[in-house]
Protein backbone atom coordinates (compact mmCIF):
# COMPACT_ATOMS: atom_id res chain seq x y z
CA UNK A 1 0.00 0.00 0.00
CA UNK A 2 1.65 3.00 -1.51
CA UNK A 3 -0.17 6.79 -0.51
CA UNK A 4 0.87 9.34 -2.96
CA UNK A 5 1.85 12.99 -2.80
CA UNK A 6 -0.94 15.28 -2.64
CA UNK A 7 -3.54 12.93 -1.35
CA UNK A 8 -2.63 13.45 2.59
CA UNK A 9 -3.59 16.58 4.81
CA UNK A 10 -0.25 18.95 5.59
CA UNK A 11 -0.38 17.87 9.25
CA UNK A 12 -0.30 14.23 8.42
CA UNK A 13 2.76 14.66 5.99
CA UNK A 14 4.84 16.48 8.45
CA UNK A 15 4.01 13.98 11.72
CA UNK A 16 4.73 11.53 9.39
CA UNK A 17 7.99 13.14 8.45
CA UNK A 18 8.82 14.16 11.86
CA UNK A 19 8.12 10.66 13.35
CA UNK A 20 10.08 8.75 10.40
CA UNK A 21 13.27 10.45 12.02
CA UNK A 22 12.72 9.94 15.03
CA UNK A 23 12.57 6.08 13.74
CA UNK A 24 15.58 6.83 12.03
CA UNK A 25 17.98 8.31 14.41
CA UNK A 26 16.99 5.55 16.47
CA UNK A 27 17.09 2.59 14.36
CA UNK A 28 20.82 3.87 13.33
CA UNK A 29 21.67 4.22 16.76
CA UNK A 30 21.13 0.27 17.17
CA UNK A 31 23.24 -0.09 13.75
CA UNK A 32 26.96 0.28 14.32
CA UNK A 33 28.81 0.59 11.27
CA UNK A 34 30.31 -3.27 11.51
CA UNK A 35 26.44 -4.68 11.34
CA UNK A 36 25.85 -2.45 8.36
CA UNK A 37 26.84 -5.44 5.71
CA UNK A 38 24.33 -7.36 7.41
CA UNK A 39 21.38 -5.30 7.98
CA UNK A 40 22.20 -3.94 4.13
CA UNK A 41 21.90 -7.22 2.90
CA UNK A 42 18.64 -8.62 5.00
CA UNK A 43 17.36 -5.01 3.51
CA UNK A 44 18.15 -6.05 0.24
CA UNK A 45 15.94 -9.36 0.79
CA UNK A 46 13.30 -7.86 1.87
CA UNK A 47 13.41 -5.40 -0.79
CA UNK A 48 13.21 -8.31 -3.65
CA UNK A 49 10.58 -10.53 -1.48
CA UNK A 50 8.00 -7.26 -1.89
CA UNK A 51 9.15 -8.04 -5.61
CA UNK A 52 7.47 -11.81 -5.12
CA UNK A 53 3.61 -12.25 -5.99
CA UNK A 54 1.41 -15.17 -4.11
CA UNK A 55 -1.51 -15.71 -5.29
CA UNK A 56 -4.91 -15.29 -3.69
CA UNK A 57 -7.83 -16.50 -5.74
CA UNK A 58 -8.26 -15.62 -9.14
CA UNK A 59 -5.89 -12.20 -8.22
CA UNK A 60 -2.29 -12.00 -6.75
CA UNK A 61 -0.81 -9.82 -4.17
CA UNK A 62 2.43 -8.63 -3.64
CA UNK A 63 4.04 -9.30 -0.27
CA UNK A 64 5.84 -7.01 2.29
CA UNK A 65 7.25 -8.82 5.13
CA UNK A 66 7.38 -5.62 7.55
CA UNK A 67 6.26 -8.30 10.21
CA UNK A 68 9.36 -10.72 9.57
CA UNK A 69 11.62 -7.53 8.95
CA UNK A 70 10.95 -6.73 12.27
CA UNK A 71 11.85 -10.25 13.82
CA UNK A 72 15.07 -10.31 12.05
CA UNK A 73 15.95 -6.84 12.27
CA UNK A 74 14.54 -4.95 15.21
CA UNK A 75 14.48 -1.41 15.45
CA UNK A 76 16.80 -1.72 12.67
CA UNK A 77 13.79 -2.40 10.53
CA UNK A 78 13.13 1.50 10.45
CA UNK A 79 16.20 2.83 8.42
CA UNK A 80 15.95 -0.52 6.36
CA UNK A 81 12.55 -0.26 5.22
CA UNK A 82 13.02 3.27 4.95
CA UNK A 83 15.92 2.34 1.85
CA UNK A 84 13.56 0.30 0.25
CA UNK A 85 10.67 2.20 0.10
CA UNK A 86 13.20 5.36 -1.12
CA UNK A 87 14.78 3.24 -3.56
CA UNK A 88 11.22 2.33 -4.80
CA UNK A 89 9.76 5.91 -4.88
CA UNK A 90 12.97 7.09 -7.03
CA UNK A 91 13.49 4.09 -9.47
CA UNK A 92 10.31 2.71 -9.69
CA UNK A 93 7.54 5.96 -9.21
CA UNK A 94 5.69 3.84 -6.31
CA UNK A 95 4.51 6.23 -3.86
CA UNK A 96 5.61 9.99 -3.92
CA UNK A 97 8.66 12.23 -2.27
CA UNK A 98 7.16 14.28 0.20
CA UNK A 99 4.95 11.23 1.48
CA UNK A 100 8.34 8.67 1.69
CA UNK A 101 7.81 9.78 5.91
CA UNK A 102 4.44 8.82 6.12
CA UNK A 103 5.00 5.73 3.67
CA UNK A 104 8.24 4.97 6.47
CA UNK A 105 5.79 5.18 9.18
CA UNK A 106 3.29 3.22 8.14
CA UNK A 107 5.28 -0.03 6.75
CA UNK A 108 8.20 0.26 9.72
CA UNK A 109 6.53 1.34 12.76
CA UNK A 110 4.01 -2.12 12.73
CA UNK A 111 7.54 -3.94 11.89
CA UNK A 112 9.48 -2.24 14.75
CA UNK A 113 6.30 -2.84 17.13
CA UNK A 114 6.06 -6.48 16.07
CA UNK A 115 9.61 -6.70 16.70
CA UNK A 116 9.55 -5.23 20.38
CA UNK A 117 6.78 -7.41 21.30
CA UNK A 118 6.97 -10.87 19.75
CA UNK A 119 11.15 -11.23 18.67
CA UNK A 120 11.89 -11.93 22.53
CA UNK A 121 9.22 -14.71 22.20
CA UNK A 122 11.10 -16.30 18.78
CA UNK A 123 14.62 -16.06 19.74
CA UNK A 124 14.34 -18.55 22.33
CA UNK A 125 11.64 -21.00 21.29
CA UNK A 126 11.49 -24.32 19.43
CA UNK A 127 10.78 -24.15 15.78
CA UNK A 128 6.95 -25.25 16.31
CA UNK A 129 6.19 -22.14 18.82
CA UNK A 130 8.51 -19.69 17.04
CA UNK A 131 6.52 -20.26 13.39
CA UNK A 132 3.13 -19.84 15.64
CA UNK A 133 4.54 -16.18 17.42
CA UNK A 134 6.10 -15.40 13.74
CA UNK A 135 2.75 -16.30 12.19
CA UNK A 136 0.99 -13.98 14.75
CA UNK A 137 3.81 -11.37 14.25
CA UNK A 138 3.37 -11.31 10.39
CA UNK A 139 -0.73 -10.96 10.11
CA UNK A 140 -0.48 -8.22 12.91
CA UNK A 141 2.47 -6.43 11.41
CA UNK A 142 0.19 -6.17 8.28
CA UNK A 143 -3.44 -5.48 10.72
CA UNK A 144 -1.21 -2.37 11.89
CA UNK A 145 0.12 -1.47 8.32
CA UNK A 146 -3.83 -1.06 7.14
CA UNK A 147 -4.89 0.85 10.57
CA UNK A 148 -2.54 3.74 9.77
CA UNK A 149 -3.36 3.67 6.21
CA UNK A 150 -6.99 4.31 7.47
CA UNK A 151 -5.90 6.10 10.53
CA UNK A 152 -3.54 8.96 8.22
CA UNK A 153 -6.41 9.06 5.32
CA UNK A 154 -9.31 9.31 7.91
CA UNK A 155 -7.28 12.19 9.93
CA UNK A 156 -7.12 13.55 6.67
CA UNK A 157 -10.77 14.09 5.95
CA UNK A 158 -13.93 12.56 6.16
CA UNK A 159 -14.24 12.32 2.54
CA UNK A 160 -11.81 9.51 2.67
CA UNK A 161 -13.24 7.38 5.51
CA UNK A 162 -15.02 4.84 2.99
CA UNK A 163 -11.96 4.72 1.28
CA UNK A 164 -10.27 3.98 4.85
CA UNK A 165 -12.62 1.43 5.39
CA UNK A 166 -12.31 -0.25 2.11
CA UNK A 167 -8.92 -0.71 2.51
CA UNK A 168 -8.89 -2.18 5.37
CA UNK A 169 -11.14 -4.82 4.60
CA UNK A 170 -9.51 -5.92 1.26
CA UNK A 171 -6.10 -6.75 2.84
CA UNK A 172 -7.71 -8.81 5.44
CA UNK A 173 -6.52 -12.07 3.15
CA UNK A 174 -3.39 -10.42 2.82
CA UNK A 175 -3.14 -10.70 6.46
CA UNK A 176 -3.70 -14.07 6.46
CA UNK A 177 -1.28 -14.53 3.84
CA UNK A 178 1.44 -12.68 5.47
CA UNK A 179 0.74 -14.85 8.49
CA UNK A 180 1.38 -17.74 6.43
CA UNK A 181 4.07 -16.90 4.84
CA UNK A 182 6.39 -15.36 7.75
CA UNK A 183 5.31 -18.49 10.39
CA UNK A 184 7.18 -20.87 7.52
CA UNK A 185 9.70 -18.61 6.63
CA UNK A 186 10.59 -18.69 10.54
CA UNK A 187 9.91 -22.37 10.66
CA UNK A 188 12.57 -23.07 8.16
CA UNK A 189 14.94 -20.57 9.33
CA UNK A 190 14.81 -21.47 13.39
CA UNK A 191 15.66 -25.08 11.96
CA UNK A 192 18.37 -24.06 9.52
CA UNK A 193 20.00 -21.20 11.04
CA UNK A 194 18.66 -20.41 14.68
CA UNK A 195 21.26 -17.22 14.87
CA UNK A 196 19.26 -15.02 12.17
CA UNK A 197 17.28 -13.85 15.12
CA UNK A 198 19.92 -13.39 17.69
CA UNK A 199 20.70 -9.82 17.45
CA UNK A 200 22.76 -10.10 14.72
CA UNK A 201 25.06 -12.05 16.62
CA UNK A 202 25.41 -14.89 13.99
CA UNK A 203 27.61 -12.52 11.90
CA UNK A 204 29.55 -10.91 14.23
CA UNK A 205 31.38 -13.43 15.91
CA UNK B 1 29.24 -1.24 -8.61
CA UNK B 2 26.53 -3.55 -10.48
CA UNK B 3 23.81 -2.11 -12.13
CA UNK B 4 20.64 -1.91 -9.20
CA UNK B 5 17.62 -3.29 -10.32
CA UNK B 6 17.72 -5.34 -13.35
CA UNK B 7 14.22 -4.50 -14.36
CA UNK B 8 15.58 -0.89 -15.12
CA UNK B 9 16.79 0.06 -18.24
CA UNK B 10 19.04 3.13 -17.67
CA UNK B 11 22.40 4.47 -18.97
CA UNK B 12 24.44 2.59 -16.11
CA UNK B 13 27.61 1.45 -16.79
CA UNK B 14 29.92 -1.06 -15.33
CA UNK B 15 32.51 0.88 -13.16
CA UNK B 16 30.03 3.19 -11.94
CA UNK B 17 31.66 6.15 -14.06
CA UNK B 18 29.09 9.33 -14.37
CA UNK B 19 28.63 8.62 -18.25
CA UNK B 20 25.44 10.33 -18.84
CA UNK B 21 23.35 10.99 -22.06
CA UNK B 22 21.64 14.21 -21.31
CA UNK B 23 22.86 17.32 -20.27
CA UNK B 24 20.22 17.22 -17.08
CA UNK B 25 22.18 14.12 -16.54
CA UNK B 26 24.98 16.40 -16.22
CA UNK B 27 24.06 18.70 -13.66
CA UNK B 28 25.01 18.35 -10.03
CA UNK B 29 23.32 15.47 -8.28
CA UNK B 30 22.84 17.06 -4.80
CA UNK B 31 21.62 20.20 -7.14
CA UNK B 32 19.35 17.86 -8.67
CA UNK B 33 17.68 15.97 -5.00
CA UNK B 34 17.06 19.41 -3.79
CA UNK B 35 15.31 20.59 -6.75
CA UNK B 36 13.28 17.37 -6.69
CA UNK B 37 12.07 18.25 -3.31
CA UNK B 38 11.90 21.54 -3.52
CA UNK B 39 9.41 20.83 -6.47
CA UNK B 40 7.69 18.39 -4.54
CA UNK B 41 6.65 20.77 -1.90
CA UNK B 42 5.65 23.87 -3.95
CA UNK B 43 3.37 21.56 -5.59
CA UNK B 44 1.59 19.86 -2.96
CA UNK B 45 0.82 22.94 -1.37
CA UNK B 46 -1.32 24.19 -4.88
CA UNK B 47 -4.88 23.94 -5.50
CA UNK B 48 -5.84 25.68 -8.59
CA UNK B 49 -5.49 23.60 -11.46
CA UNK B 50 -3.20 25.89 -13.41
CA UNK B 51 -0.55 25.78 -11.47
CA UNK B 52 -0.85 22.06 -11.31
CA UNK B 53 -1.22 22.38 -15.10
CA UNK B 54 2.01 24.20 -15.27
CA UNK B 55 3.68 21.69 -12.72
CA UNK B 56 2.81 18.52 -14.83
CA UNK B 57 4.23 20.16 -18.12
CA UNK B 58 7.48 20.87 -16.32
CA UNK B 59 7.68 17.56 -14.98
CA UNK B 60 7.29 16.27 -18.76
CA UNK B 61 9.94 18.88 -19.96
CA UNK B 62 12.05 17.64 -17.37
CA UNK B 63 11.06 14.26 -18.49
CA UNK B 64 12.10 14.63 -21.75
CA UNK B 65 15.01 16.81 -21.33
CA UNK B 66 16.26 13.24 -18.63
CA UNK B 67 16.01 11.19 -21.84
CA UNK B 68 14.70 7.72 -20.16
CA UNK B 69 12.51 6.04 -21.79
CA UNK B 70 9.23 8.10 -21.96
CA UNK B 71 6.86 4.56 -22.62
CA UNK B 72 8.71 2.57 -19.91
CA UNK B 73 8.48 5.35 -17.62
CA UNK B 74 4.84 6.27 -18.49
CA UNK B 75 4.35 2.88 -17.53
CA UNK B 76 5.49 2.76 -13.90
CA UNK B 77 3.85 6.26 -13.27
CA UNK B 78 0.38 4.27 -14.58
CA UNK B 79 1.16 1.70 -12.57
CA UNK B 80 1.34 4.26 -9.54
CA UNK B 81 -2.10 5.89 -10.58
CA UNK B 82 -3.70 2.36 -10.39
CA UNK B 83 -2.80 2.24 -6.64
CA UNK B 84 -4.89 5.24 -6.07
CA UNK B 85 -7.77 4.72 -8.59
CA UNK B 86 -10.05 3.49 -6.21
CA UNK B 87 -9.35 6.26 -3.98
CA UNK B 88 -9.74 8.64 -6.45
CA UNK B 89 -13.06 6.78 -8.06
CA UNK B 90 -14.47 7.18 -3.71
CA UNK B 91 -13.87 10.80 -3.97
CA UNK B 92 -16.68 12.12 -5.93
CA UNK B 93 -18.75 9.92 -4.57
CA UNK B 94 -17.76 11.04 -0.70
CA UNK B 95 -16.86 14.45 -0.74
CA UNK B 96 -20.65 16.70 -0.81
CA UNK B 97 -21.77 19.32 -3.15
CA UNK B 98 -23.06 20.01 -6.28
CA UNK B 99 -23.83 16.45 -8.10
CA UNK B 100 -23.02 15.82 -12.01
CA UNK B 101 -25.05 12.45 -11.76
CA UNK B 102 -26.10 9.01 -9.53
CA UNK B 103 -24.57 5.99 -9.63
CA UNK B 104 -27.18 3.23 -7.74
CA UNK B 105 -28.52 5.96 -5.39
CA UNK B 106 -25.28 7.85 -4.99
CA UNK B 107 -24.54 11.17 -5.80
CA UNK B 108 -21.54 11.96 -7.89
CA UNK B 109 -20.15 15.49 -6.71
CA UNK B 110 -17.92 18.09 -8.78
CA UNK B 111 -16.05 18.87 -5.86
CA UNK B 112 -15.15 15.16 -5.62
CA UNK B 113 -14.32 15.03 -8.75
CA UNK B 114 -11.69 18.42 -8.97
CA UNK B 115 -10.56 16.86 -5.61
CA UNK B 116 -9.54 13.51 -7.64
CA UNK B 117 -8.53 15.17 -10.14
CA UNK B 118 -6.21 17.55 -8.31
CA UNK B 119 -4.13 14.84 -6.21
CA UNK B 120 -3.74 12.58 -9.62
CA UNK B 121 -2.25 15.44 -10.91
CA UNK B 122 0.04 16.57 -7.67
CA UNK B 123 0.90 13.14 -7.79
CA UNK B 124 2.01 12.53 -11.20
CA UNK B 125 3.74 15.64 -11.65
CA UNK B 126 5.67 14.95 -8.55
CA UNK B 127 6.86 11.37 -9.73
CA UNK B 128 7.56 12.47 -13.09
CA UNK B 129 10.17 15.16 -11.92
CA UNK B 130 11.51 12.87 -8.91
CA UNK B 131 12.14 9.88 -11.78
CA UNK B 132 13.31 12.46 -14.44
CA UNK B 133 15.93 14.06 -11.52
CA UNK B 134 17.30 11.70 -9.42
CA UNK B 135 16.25 7.89 -10.90
CA UNK B 136 18.67 8.73 -14.22
CA UNK B 137 21.51 9.04 -11.14
CA UNK B 138 23.77 5.98 -10.75
CA UNK B 139 22.49 4.70 -7.65
CA UNK B 140 26.13 5.12 -5.69
CA UNK B 141 26.15 8.93 -6.77
CA UNK B 142 22.33 9.21 -5.25
CA UNK B 143 24.39 7.44 -1.75
CA UNK B 144 27.38 10.34 -2.39
CA UNK B 145 25.37 12.99 -3.06
CA UNK B 146 23.14 12.39 -0.20
CA UNK B 147 25.95 11.80 2.20
CA UNK B 148 27.06 15.47 0.57
CA UNK B 149 23.82 16.66 1.95
CA UNK B 150 24.13 15.43 5.04
CA UNK B 151 22.27 12.57 5.31
CA UNK B 152 23.78 10.35 8.13
CA UNK B 153 26.68 8.12 6.75
CA UNK B 154 25.38 4.99 8.32
CA UNK B 155 22.16 5.52 6.48
CA UNK B 156 24.15 5.91 3.22
CA UNK B 157 26.25 2.96 3.42
CA UNK B 158 23.11 0.87 4.51
CA UNK B 159 21.54 2.54 1.03
CA UNK B 160 24.58 1.85 -0.81
CA UNK B 161 24.89 -1.60 0.27
CA UNK B 162 20.96 -2.67 -0.39
CA UNK B 163 21.55 -1.54 -3.48
CA UNK B 164 24.67 -3.77 -4.15
CA UNK B 165 22.80 -6.60 -3.01
CA UNK B 166 19.64 -6.07 -4.46
CA UNK B 167 20.64 -7.80 -8.08
CA UNK B 168 22.82 -10.45 -6.17
CA UNK B 169 19.68 -11.51 -4.40
CA UNK B 170 17.15 -10.96 -7.18
CA UNK B 171 19.25 -14.08 -8.56
CA UNK B 172 18.95 -15.86 -5.53
CA UNK B 173 15.37 -15.87 -5.66
CA UNK B 174 14.99 -16.58 -9.41
CA UNK B 175 17.07 -19.63 -8.63
CA UNK B 176 15.22 -21.00 -5.86
CA UNK B 177 12.06 -20.19 -7.62
CA UNK B 178 13.32 -22.14 -11.07
CA UNK B 179 14.37 -25.05 -8.09
CA UNK B 180 10.78 -25.43 -7.02
CA UNK B 181 9.24 -24.85 -10.57
CA UNK B 182 12.31 -28.26 -11.59
CA UNK B 183 10.40 -30.36 -8.64
CA UNK B 184 6.47 -29.42 -10.19
CA UNK B 185 5.45 -26.86 -8.24
CA UNK B 186 2.48 -25.08 -9.46
CA UNK B 187 1.55 -21.82 -7.36
CA UNK B 188 -2.53 -21.87 -6.21
CA UNK B 189 -4.43 -20.17 -3.57
CA UNK B 190 -3.67 -23.02 -1.00
CA UNK B 191 -1.83 -23.58 2.04
CA UNK B 192 0.79 -25.92 0.37
CA UNK B 193 1.88 -22.99 -1.86
CA UNK B 194 1.84 -20.64 0.90
CA UNK B 195 4.27 -23.09 2.93
CA UNK B 196 6.51 -23.21 -0.30
CA UNK B 197 6.97 -19.10 -0.92
CA UNK B 198 7.28 -19.30 2.85
CA UNK B 199 10.00 -21.88 3.11
CA UNK B 200 11.57 -19.93 0.06
CA UNK B 201 11.73 -16.32 2.06
CA UNK B 202 13.00 -18.40 5.25
CA UNK B 203 15.72 -19.67 2.94
CA UNK B 204 16.61 -16.48 0.98
CA UNK B 205 17.03 -14.96 4.36
CA UNK B 206 19.15 -18.23 5.72
CA UNK B 207 21.52 -17.99 2.82
CA UNK B 208 21.71 -13.67 3.14
CA UNK B 209 22.96 -14.21 6.34
CA UNK B 210 25.42 -16.55 5.01
CA UNK B 211 26.43 -14.17 2.45
CA UNK B 212 27.03 -11.77 4.72
CA UNK B 213 29.18 -13.68 6.79
CA UNK B 214 31.24 -13.62 4.14
CA UNK B 215 31.03 -10.16 2.96
CA UNK B 216 32.35 -8.81 6.45
CA UNK B 217 35.22 -11.58 6.27
CA UNK B 218 36.19 -10.22 2.87
CA UNK B 219 36.04 -6.61 4.37
CA UNK B 220 37.85 -7.21 7.29
CA UNK B 221 40.55 -8.90 5.19
CA UNK B 222 40.90 -5.88 2.95
CA UNK B 223 41.28 -3.81 6.49
CA UNK B 224 38.03 -2.82 7.20
CA UNK B 225 37.41 -0.99 10.44
CA UNK B 226 33.81 0.20 10.71
CA UNK B 227 34.41 2.79 8.09
CA UNK B 228 33.82 3.39 4.55
CA UNK B 229 35.28 6.41 3.20
CA UNK B 230 33.14 8.21 0.76
CA UNK B 231 35.42 9.46 -2.04
CA UNK B 232 33.32 11.20 -4.29
CA UNK B 233 33.92 14.82 -4.89
CA UNK B 234 30.95 16.78 -6.37
CA UNK B 235 31.48 19.89 -8.31
CA UNK B 236 29.31 22.91 -8.42
CA UNK B 237 29.86 24.83 -12.13
CA UNK B 238 28.14 27.59 -14.47
CA UNK B 239 25.74 25.42 -16.01
CA UNK B 240 24.33 24.38 -12.37
CA UNK B 241 23.95 28.33 -11.36
CA UNK B 242 22.23 28.48 -14.49
CA UNK B 243 20.06 25.57 -14.04
CA UNK B 244 19.33 26.47 -10.23
CA UNK B 245 18.41 29.53 -11.28
CA UNK B 246 16.02 28.62 -13.84
CA UNK B 247 14.63 25.85 -11.63
CA UNK B 248 14.06 28.48 -8.46
CA UNK B 249 12.44 30.97 -11.34
CA UNK B 250 9.99 28.30 -12.13
CA UNK B 251 8.72 27.61 -8.80
CA UNK B 252 8.22 31.07 -8.04
CA UNK B 253 6.02 31.01 -11.32
CA UNK B 254 4.50 27.94 -9.82
CA UNK B 255 3.44 30.17 -6.63
CA UNK B 256 2.51 33.18 -8.13
CA UNK B 257 0.17 31.07 -10.56
CA UNK B 258 -1.53 29.32 -7.31
CA UNK B 259 -1.59 33.13 -5.18
CA UNK B 260 -2.97 34.20 -8.04
CA UNK B 261 -5.38 32.29 -9.26
CA UNK B 262 -5.92 30.09 -6.04
CA UNK B 263 -6.95 33.27 -3.84
CA UNK B 264 -10.63 33.54 -5.03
Amino acid sequence: MHIVDGALSNPVVIAGAALTIGGLAQGLRKLPMEKIPVAGVLSATFFVASLIHVPVGPSSVHLIMNGLAGLVLGWAAFPALFVGLLLQAVFFGFGGLTVLGVNTLLIAGPSVLVGLLIRPRVQGAAPRPAAIWAAIAGGLAIALTTVFVALALAITGDEFLPAAKLVFFAHAPVMFVEAMLTGAAVYLAKQVKPELFDDFQGALQ
Amino acid sequence: MTPVISTLDKPLTATGANRQLSWLGRIDPRIRILCAAAFAVVVVACEDFAPLGLAVAISLFLLSASRLPARRTMMRVATMDSFILFILLLLPFTVPGEPIFTLWGFAASWEGLWQAIEIALKANAIVLALMALVSTMEPVTLGHALHALKVPEGLVHLLMFTVRYIDVLREEYLRLKQATKARGFRPGTNRHSYRTYGYLVGMMLVRSLERSERILGAMKCRGFTGRIPLLDRMAFGPSDVLFVTGFVLVLFAIGAMELAYGAY
